[in-house]
């Protein structure tokens, strides 16, 4: 009896050790992005065609960088502009390409305590909330919302009404419902959020709340054991037409989410 | 005796400290092969530290306790209550057996004769621990015949056991005795004293009063604590 | 709590229609911790016994620290893990990053304390009880540790269980090295985690409550095994 048990364990040890390897590249990109489910639609396109696999790594933007910086992922996806060019600037990756917008929107609870419902500027609606010290949960984890968030307010905010989550697009959402507060939100998050209780969309459509996303190569000079062909085929791929309009028919119930970008 | 016999065992007065006090006072004493000694003395007066320290479990704090030859080391201890391992009762045995040197191929042969020797092959496949405390006190008995030893020591062997279990014990202590193997056992009980003594020891407050053949002992006893003691009075 | 009984639902439907995913991500988790487990008991058992019987400088601090270690939280375990196995790290080369094989090495890592700990408490009341019985028959410390990890074989079991209870239950650690990848490191907690950052409760919920009768179906298992 004993002896079987064994020889079961051994033959679990052997199959974990001699993992089959069929080609595959992996991707860093952020949770929001991840959550929406685009790469869930996308990626198995390309892989069809390709047949390259496609290993997701969803992190918030800074840890996903940091993954491309470290080498341990092949190419980089991410909403943070800024960061994105000091990153290949630093030598870390190797050329950025647009490919594809969406944006961002600022929820609420549906009573609105700020009185921001419908107003144009993200950044007035912003002030105003701060002004009134409704709560606020704001990302706080260095990721591309957490950034663009930082970029709408006129200064560093701080008090007892401004929350940091240190956390996903999804939690802070929870968090912001739990707490009747405020936040920012990337699109594609909110439309696939089940959790809203009372909170409601409030202010879209600023120009100032597009949200761009660049994709990188690994730079294979740093790193020479990165994929880069077959990092180089997805890049090339999400960037061209067949990409591009996938990216572009991507809808969460019924909505429209991205807007391909490319050039 | 032949070549290389452990005995005669010779304590030079022993003594042993402990917690700050001494427990046993300058012991001298020659155990030679041959008769059964028993070491008598009230609860307290040092018999379990003694027997520790001729059989090698603590070390004397002064003195010595010299063996005429070191090894092989063939002895063994019978505690008060009997200590059984987690397994059957023939795997007690045979544990004992592979401790000692005995080859796997030779053990099965020598647990059966063990187990058939005090009449416990009914429960070889018993697990030990179930068996009731005078059939464990017999296994342990057989246990520490099993790798025959030249000196047994005993401590207080039936003072957790019935009558029958005692009878029981008593009587396979004879035949260890009559294997061969010398007998070193303590007791507070006299009955089982006067039953097995060929020698007796007698000590009280950690020193050795009396020391000599049984039959003086019980009928003449030198010293007022050994004589009040056989009259069954309490002693200080 | 409606969510709940939404869950119990959802978690009976999953099970029934044994839902593809499910069977994947419960299958990786089990192999993950199992194997952790295996590994951690090959280690933590004897290195247990021989700190409780072994005599040896520095004997005290080694139990302290093990007792200590039995407290380290998985997501910094799982950080040191990643540090050492990105290919910025010292063992890169072997690309062990974001596989199952690096999320055994961080739940091995994360129980071997623990059951060396509890073994070590284990042997050592048993030793106690068996010192001068063993002595007497003439075995040496050493070869007491053996002896006693068999015959505390009933309370090992359960030392083994913690062990693997703690794996299976565990987040930081697989969630860091593992990377949560769809279809290839993605374990019941890391889905779990994954399901409440979405929002999706009642599914975070269901999952927990299938994780849960894993955790129940092996102890029970366990239990009726008993040698």
């Amino acid at each position: 009896m004993v002896k079987r048990i064994l020889l079961a364990l051994v033959c679990l040890l052997g199959a974990s050790v001699a993992e089959a390897e069929p080609r595959f590249i992996t991707l860093a990109s952020t949770t929001s992005t991840a959550n929406s489910g685009l790469f869930d639609y996308l990626l198995p396109l390309f892989t069809e065609t390709t047949g390259i696999a496609v290993r997701v790594v969803a992190v918030g933007t800074g840890a996903a960088l940091k993954l491309g910086e470290r080498g341990d992922v092949d190419v980089v996806l991410v909403h943070a502009r800024g960061a994105e060019e000091r990153f290949v600037a630093a030598g870390f990756g190797l050329g950025r390409r647009d490919i594809m917008v969406n944006d961002f929107i600022i929820v609420g609870p549906a009573a609105d305590p700020a009185g921001i419902k419908g107003m144009a500027s993200a950044p007035a609606a912003l002030a105003r909330i701060a002004e009134r010290r409704a709560p606020f949960v704001s990302r706080g984890d260095d990721s591309g919302t957490h950034k663009a968030e930082l970029r709408l307010w006129d200064a560093p905010q701080s008090g007892d009404w401004y929350r940091e989550a240190g956390a996903g697009m999804g939690a802070t959402l929870n968090t912001a419902r739990a707490m009747d507060a405020y936040t920012l939100a990337d699109r594609g998050t909110w439309l696939s959020f089940a959790n809203r209780g009372s909170l409601v969309a409030l202010v879209e459509g600023d120009p100032r709340l597009v949200n761009p996303y660049g994709v990188i190569l690994v730079n294979p000079a740093r790193q020479p054991h990165v994929k880069a062909a077959d990092g180089g085929a997805l890049i090339n791929w999400l960037t061209g037409p067949q990409g591009q309009a996938a990216i572009g028919a991507f809808t969460i119930n019924g909505e429209g989410l991205f807007t391909p970008s490319a050039e | 005796m032949s070549a290389g016999s452990m005995l005669p065992l010779t304590l030079e007065a022993v003594c042993f400290e402990a917690g700050g006090e001494r427990h046993i006072h300058h012991i001298s004493h020659r155990f030679s092969h041959g008769p059964r000694t028993v070491i008598l003395g009230p609860n307290g007066a040092g018999k379990s530290l003694l027997l520790r320290l001729c059989h090698g479990l603590i070390t004397p704090s002064a003195g010595a306790v010299r063996w005429a030859a070191l090894t092989p080391r063939r002895q063994a201890m019978l505690f008060q209550t009997p200590v059984m391992l987690r397994r059957t009762a023939a795997a007690n045995i045979a544990y004992a057996l592979a401790i000692n040197g005995v080859p796997r191929a030779a053990r099965p042969a020598r647990v059966d004769e063990a187990l058939a020797r005090v009449g416990l092959e009914a429960l070889a496949r018993r697990p030990a621990r179930a068996l009731s405390v005078g059939e464990q006190q017999r296994l342990a008995l057989t246990r520490a015949w099993a790798i025959d030893p030249e000196v047994l020591f005993l401590d207080e062997p039936t003072a957790s056991l019935d009558p029958a279990a005692t009878r029981a014990i008593e009587q396979a202590i004879d035949q260890v005795h009559g294997s061969g193997a010398k007998i070193i056992m303590t007791t507070h009980d006299l009955g089982s004293a006067r039953r097995l003594a060929d020698e007796v020891l007698f000590l009280h407050h950690g020193r050795l009063l009396e020391s000599g053949p049984a039959g003086e002992f019980f009928a003449a006893p030198k010293s007022r604590e050994a004589a009040a003691f056989l009259e069954g009075e309490l002693l200080w | 709590m409606n969510e709940l009984g939404a869950a119990f639902a959802t978690a009976f439907g999953l099970i029934a229609a044994l839902d593809g995913d499910l069977v994947a991500i419960v299958g990786l988790s089990l192999r993950v911790s199992l194997t952790a487990v295996v590994l951690a008991a090959a280690v933590g058992l004897p290195l247990g016994a021989v700190v409780a019987l072994i005599r040896f400088p520095g004997r005290g601090a080694v139990a302290a620290l093990l007792d200590a270690l039995m407290g380290l939280p998985p997501v910094v375990i799982g950080l040191l893990v990643y540090l050492a196995l990105s290919r910025a790290g010292p063992l890169g080369v072997f690309g062990l990053l974001f596989t199952p094989s690096a999320m055994i090495i961080a739940q091995c890592l994360l129980i071997t304390p623990i059951i060396a700990a509890l073994t070590r408490q284990v042997i050592a009341d048993l030793w106690a009880e068996y010192a001068e019985q063993l002595r007497s028959l003439g075995a040496t410390r050493l070869r007491a540790v053996p002896t006693l990890l068999w015959d505390g074989r009933h309370s090992l079991v359960t030392v083994i269980l913690a062990g693997f209870g703690r794996a299976l239950a565990e987040v930081g650690a697989v969630m860091i090295v593992g990377g949560n990848i769809d279809h290839a490191t993605r374990v019941m907690t890391t889905a779990i985690a994954l399901e409440t950052s979405k929002g999706n409760l009642v599914l975070a919920l269901a999952l927990g409550l299938v994780l849960l009768a894993l955790s129940l179906t092996i102890s029970g298992a366990a239990r009726m095994v008993r040698p």
